[in-house]
């Protein structure tokens, strides 16, 4: 009962979406009157179409995970691999809290931030997609530290000892043998950190996205993002053009992440079986 | 030379759990620095019980809170039972290939973007509640709730069957050799055994609800009042942070938000910390 229930809500949702916004799914949605080809380029200006957004997504999805996946990894392997287990524990327990901060929290504490660097570093930094990434990247981190951390600790005891009884050092077991052998675990993490990333509107609606600006033109601008452009359109669209385009954009976020889900799924089963069959 | 390499990663990884460790600690530090005026001279809880009237001087946050606890509380008390019996399909009653279908599903939503949920529920759902008790727009608790709940029970099925999944064997076999159906089963051996994982699950559940931001913002209606019944709006502390941000940076309009996010903060940490010590008590039961 209560599996049709939740079976039929979903279907409802996804269904309602699909109903509504098939026929906007096409290439002048996307870049608008302009010939695809210059707008992928940069040589024109994409005024009507989603292509900015995509692109600001996209920017600062690899720009967040760029910042947290060195972080993420090597915290993860200092838990697993050298922490003490009373530093363990204190550790684990402030992750588990940055965990369960609400991505809202986060983003306020991004504000502050760029407020914070505004009046004591430079006039020229304001909410901008530098902060927004910083604070994305903060935001998917103790997943990041979580999956890599678990993956080194979830490998066997003989799998963990057999190169250093070779007589290899602590780094060459890490590098050689221990991140080999996780790698399924650590990526699947680091496909979903890009996904969270890819659809947290409450971080980057308080550091610096807007309704209109064009392809990003560097890190310190303003900049459009997928799931904003979603919000905006909900709430203060003006016609029914307008409307049918972010039923578009919601179908474009959806399969992208769905996407990335499967392609985790995916990936996680494959180099299983790549890692333990090749070597 | 291979010792300076060991010595200086070990340093780096060190450095970089540090650097992790204090982001945590700087959050709540930013939180409490920026609040502080509002909190000079015993005011902060004042802050917390008072109304909000910013013609009179008082920033209260008193109707958030309550907003967002009847909101979170309402969509927790929804989602349980429908969770519960999604996770009971999987793990326990429903045939292998149903739940593995189910379990597929259910791990695909926790994907699914909630601003697409917030997206549908403002075109789909609200006009349905609107047309359904032919008062107000529609936009009111009870909306936000509902499509609240929708979020958050795929995390509360997925906690709950793995807990399920815990329950050890010999009991089920115990249960199958005495002519047990598969009813009794569940209801007698497994729901007991997995009570601590249930509860944890509807912690997380609730944290989550807490702090969601976007369906509040979208659904909720955003009126800062105490709402009185179900059908009127309300705002949640996340959505009155999104709300406020706009303003000028340095009236104590401004600086409610940073009360509005420590007292969310609290929120959260206590219910990870609840979590903690369940699970910890858990594993002192089994040793």
């Amino acid at each position: 009962m209560s599996g049709i229930l939740l079976l039929g809500t979903i279907t409802c949702i996804i269904g309602y979406l699909f109903l509504k916004g098939l026929d906007t799914i096409k290439l002048s949605l996307i870049f608008g009157e302009t010939a695809p080809l210059e707008a992928l380029l940069f040589k024109k200006q994409v005024f009507d179409g989603l292509f900015p957004a995509m692109i600001g997504t996209f920017s600062l999805v690899v720009l967040s995970v760029g910042w947290a996946i060195p972080v993420g990894l090597a915290t993860g392997i200092y838990l697993a691999e050298y922490a003490r287990h009373s530093v363990k524990k204190v550790f684990n327990l402030f992750f588990d809290i940055l965990a369960g901060i609400p991505s809202i929290v986060i983003g306020l504490f991004g504000f502050s931030l760029a407020v914070f660097l505004h009046k004591h570093f430079s006039e020229r930094i304001y909410p901008c997609l530098l902060i927004s990434s910083l604070s994305l990247a903060f935001l998917v981190l103790p997943y990041l530290i979580r999956t890599t951390q678990v993956a080194l600790e979830s490998l066997p005891a003989a799998t963990r000892l057999t190169a250093l009884a070779l007589g290899a050092t602590r780094l060459q077991n890490i590098f050689y043998v221990l991140i080999p052998k996780s790698l399924s675990g650590i990526i699947s993490g680091v496909i979903l950190a890009i996904g969270r990333c890819a659809e947290d509107t409450a971080v980057i609606m308080l550091t610096g996205v807007v309704a209109t600006a064009g392809v990003p033109k560097s890190i310190l601008s303003h900049y459009e993002a997928l799931p904003f452009y979603i919000y905006y359109i909900s709430s203060q669209y003006s016609n029914t053009q307008e409307l049918l385009s972010g039923y578009g954009a919601c179908i474009i976020l959806l399969t992208i992440c769905v996407f990335l889900f499967f392609l985790a799924f995916v990936i996680k089963r494959r180099l299983t079986y790549q890692a333990l069959y090749r070597v | 030379m291979i010792k300076v390499y060991e010595t200086i990663a070990e340093k780096l990884f060190l450095l970089s759990a540090i650097v992790s460790v204090s982001i945590t600690i700087l959050i709540f530090g930013f939180m409490l620095i920026l609040g502080l005026p509002l909190m000079k001279g015993g005011h902060f809880f004042d802050l917390l019980t008072q109304p909000w009237a910013p013609y009179h001087g008082s920033y209260g946050i008193y109707p958030m809170i309550v907003g967002t606890l009847t909101i979170a509380f309402l969509s927790v008390v929804m989602a349980f039972p429908l969770s519960l019996g999604c996770a009971c399909l999987i793990s326990a009653l429903g045939s292998k290939r149903f739940s593995r279908f189910l379990r597929r599903v259910v791990q695909l939503m926790t994907g699914i973007p909630t601003v697409i949920y917030g997206f549908v529920g403002i075109f789909l759902l609200v006009p349905m509640i609107r047309e359904l008790f032919q008062r107000g727009s529609g936009m009111c608790i009870l909306s936000a709730s509902l499509m609240l709940a929708v979020l958050i029970s795929p995390t509360m099925i997925l906690f709950f069957s793995d807990s399920f999944d815990h329950v050890p064997k010999s009991y089920l076999n115990a249960v199958d050799s005495l002519g047990g159906s598969q009813v009794q089963k569940f209801l007698y051996v497994i729901l007991p055994c997995a009570g601590k994982g249930v509860l944890t699950g509807l912690i997380l559940g609730l944290g989550r609800a807490l702090g969601d931001t976007l369906i509040a913002l979208m659904i909720a209606g955003n009126a800062i009042q105490v709402p009185g019944s179900l059908l009127d709006s309300a705002r949640t502390l996340t959505s009155h942070i999104a709300l406020v941000i706009a303003a000028d940076y340095e009236s104590l309009e401004f600086r409610s938000i940073f009360a509005c996010g420590m007292s969310l903060y609290v929120f959260t940490t206590l219910a990870v910390l609840g979590v903690r010590s369940l699970g910890s008590m858990h594993q002192g039961r089994k040793r």
